[in-house]
């Protein structure tokens, strides 16, 4: 028998595969594919106190072997947020991870003081959206700043708290410690890589707000990378993301530290890639004799 | 009911510059509805994104997809040929008749228009009409016409060019008002000026107006919320003035929506 189950932070999930958030709203339209009880975790897309329009359109545009999006965050808030997209994933044999986002650290504890008495099982601080011009970001790339919100949300927060970390930072093992320190039960990254496309015929940015967050496989190599920095810099599990879109790329991240692996982009190519990259660590684990994944966490150092 | 699957090509023509015609056989083929679109992967690795492509025409266990190279993923597309296959995801979307079908009786007089690549969704919907149809349908030129013989065949056509090199000159707008069309309600597909068009035509002339919109999309079935058109009315589903052009639409009537 092999063992997939994973523990972050108390939270014992079936396997370590769960969804990037944002990528697969609550589950509800990519549950006509896959069955979401096989997944280890579902995370949700990030939700704020009051519902959010978004960015104006084009949000998303197509790049060698990636694709840039720049939503802006648009959800209908934690009020409906709670009574649909929570009420829904009731009946589903997963663990429920709630991404959080804010403009202001009053939003943030707000949201998750929302959360207190909810299904939820974990909550995700979405501190690294690269697209909204207020919150997020500016506490995802100051130390400080991040240690402080990682405090706040401590003090209110019922279940454990993941921090969501930017990539676009110098040094990504200070900001998983300063997290860790500030009691963060856990880290996962990483968000997506800010970048821009033109287009050249008519001379202007192809997204509506100019920049947008590179996802995809593209930016992998970079992922795991800070994947491997920041588990060698703490002790708290990392959850580790960017463009996996197989087994062998789950297997890699898992390898350079990462407790679970999130899939994201990959699911708008093929919406069963969760259940396929699961069964794909099952037959490595089979073909090389692992019978406990907890054997392969961290074994490339 | 959706479907994912691999689907294989049973044949591919050029029908114009830049504009092909392909027939694939496909499960989707038995949901699927005029105004309908498939998501289409071309097989690329590079390329992560479906492209979104409307249904021409339904077929038993078949669909047909006419569709213009806008760049790399449907030049790809345009280079395979029968007995190739693809990934598909589809039917999405609502259709034409998603909200208007219980409005049409054999009396009703029915306006089709379609601009550019809107033209080819007009076709499976004009076939599938029991009541009275006109079909505008406009081009850049008399070079870039396509689908026509088929579009008589399936209604009164007529035809607007930009340049004037065939049928009326200008849009299809002018070509409505030259001949002096009336209507019971509109159904259109076209880019957003000739919609914007379409919508004031259909609000002076006080009867609905059925119009597909078209957006970058990256899931294609309502989760990314990558391509939502704004709205005039804050949306049920996403509690914002905003509604999700894949889920949602393509088609909206023309009044749900800012243009």
């Amino acid at each position: 028998m092999t063992d997939m189950s994973v523990n972050l932070a108390g939270v014992r999930l079936k396997n370590p595969v769960m969804t990037a958030s944002g990528t697969f709203g609550s589950g509800m339209e990519y549950g006509e594919f896959v069955d979401l009880s096989r997944l280890g975790a579902v995370v949700t897309k990030g939700v704020s106190l009051t519902p959010w329009e978004g960015n104006a359109t084009p949000r998303v545009a197509e790049t060698y072997g990636g694709m840039l999006n720049a939503i802006g965050l648009q959800n209908p808030g934690i009020d409906t947020f709670i009574d649909r997209d929570l009420k829904f994933l009731e009946d589903f044999d997963t663990k429920v991870i709630v991404n959080v986002c804010g403009k202001t650290e009053e939003e943030y504890i707000g949201v998750v003081e929302r959360l207190g008495d909810t299904n939820a099982d974990m909550l995700e601080i979405n501190v690294s959206c690269p697209n909204v011009k207020e919150g997020a970001i500016a506490f995802g790339q100051n130390p400080e700043a991040l240690s402080h919100i990682t405090r706040e949300i401590k003090k209110k927060a019922k279940q454990p708290v993941i921090m969501k970390l930017s990539p676009n930072v110098t040094n990504i093992a200070l900001m998983a410690k300063v997290c860790e320190e500030a009691g963060a039960d856990a880290v996962s990254l990483i968000n997506t890589i800010t970048g821009m496309k033109i287009d050249v015929r008519r001379r202007t940015f192809v997204l509506a707000n100019k920049t947008g967050g590179l996802s995809g496989p593209a930016i992998k190599p970079v992922a795991v990378r800070m994947v491997y920095q920041a588990a060698s810099a703490v002790s708290i599990p990392v959850i580790g993301m960017g463009g996996i879109r197989t087994a062998e790329d789950a297997l890699e991240f898992i390898m350079a530290g990462a407790s679970a692996v999130a899939v994201g982009a990959a699911n708008f190519t093929d919406p069963y890639t969760t259940v396929k990259v699961i069964e794909g660590i099952e037959e490595y684990m089979r073909k090389e004799s692992v019978s406990d994944i907890k054997e392969l966490i961290g074994c490339v150092r | 009911m959706r479907i994912s699957e691999r689907a294989t090509i049973i044949s591919q023509e050029q029908l114009c510059a830049g504009v092909y015609s392909m027939w694939i056989a496909t499960n989707a083929a038995k949901y699927a509805k005029a105004g309908q679109f498939i998501s289409v992967y071309v097989n690329s690795d590079s390329k992560l994104l479906p492209r979104p492509i409307s249904i021409c025409e339904i077929g038993d266990g078949k669909l047909r997809i006419v569709y213009r190279v806008a760049g790399e993923g449907t030049k790809e597309l345009s280079e395979m040929s029968e007995g190739g296959s693809l990934d598909i995801l589809g039917p999405n979307g609502n259709g034409f008749l998603a909200k208007a079908g219980e409005k049409i009786t054999p009396d009703t007089k029915a306006l089709l228009i379609g601009g550019g690549i809107g033209i080819p969704p007009m076709l499976e919907l004009a076939k599938q009409m029991t009541c009275d149809v006109t079909i505008v349908a406009g081009y850049q030129s008399s070079q870039g016409m396509f689908l026509t013989e088929e579009l008589e065949s399936a209604g009164r056509l007529v035809v607007s060019t930009d340049d004037g090199s065939f049928g009326h000159k200008g849009t299809v707008v002018d070509a409505i008002a030259e001949e002096g069309i009336t209507a019971d309600m509109i159904f259109a597909c076209g880019p957003r000026p000739m919609l914007k068009g379409v919508k004031k035509l259909a609000k002076e002339a006080g009867i609905s107006a059925y119009i597909s919109m078209e957006e970058r999309m990256a899931c294609g079935i309502g989760a990314c919320l990558g391509c939502v058109t704004a709205s005039t009315e804050t949306d049920g589903h996403s509690k914002v003035k905003n509604k999700r052009v894949c889920a949602d639409g393509p088609v909206f009537e023309a009044s749900e929506v800012e243009l």
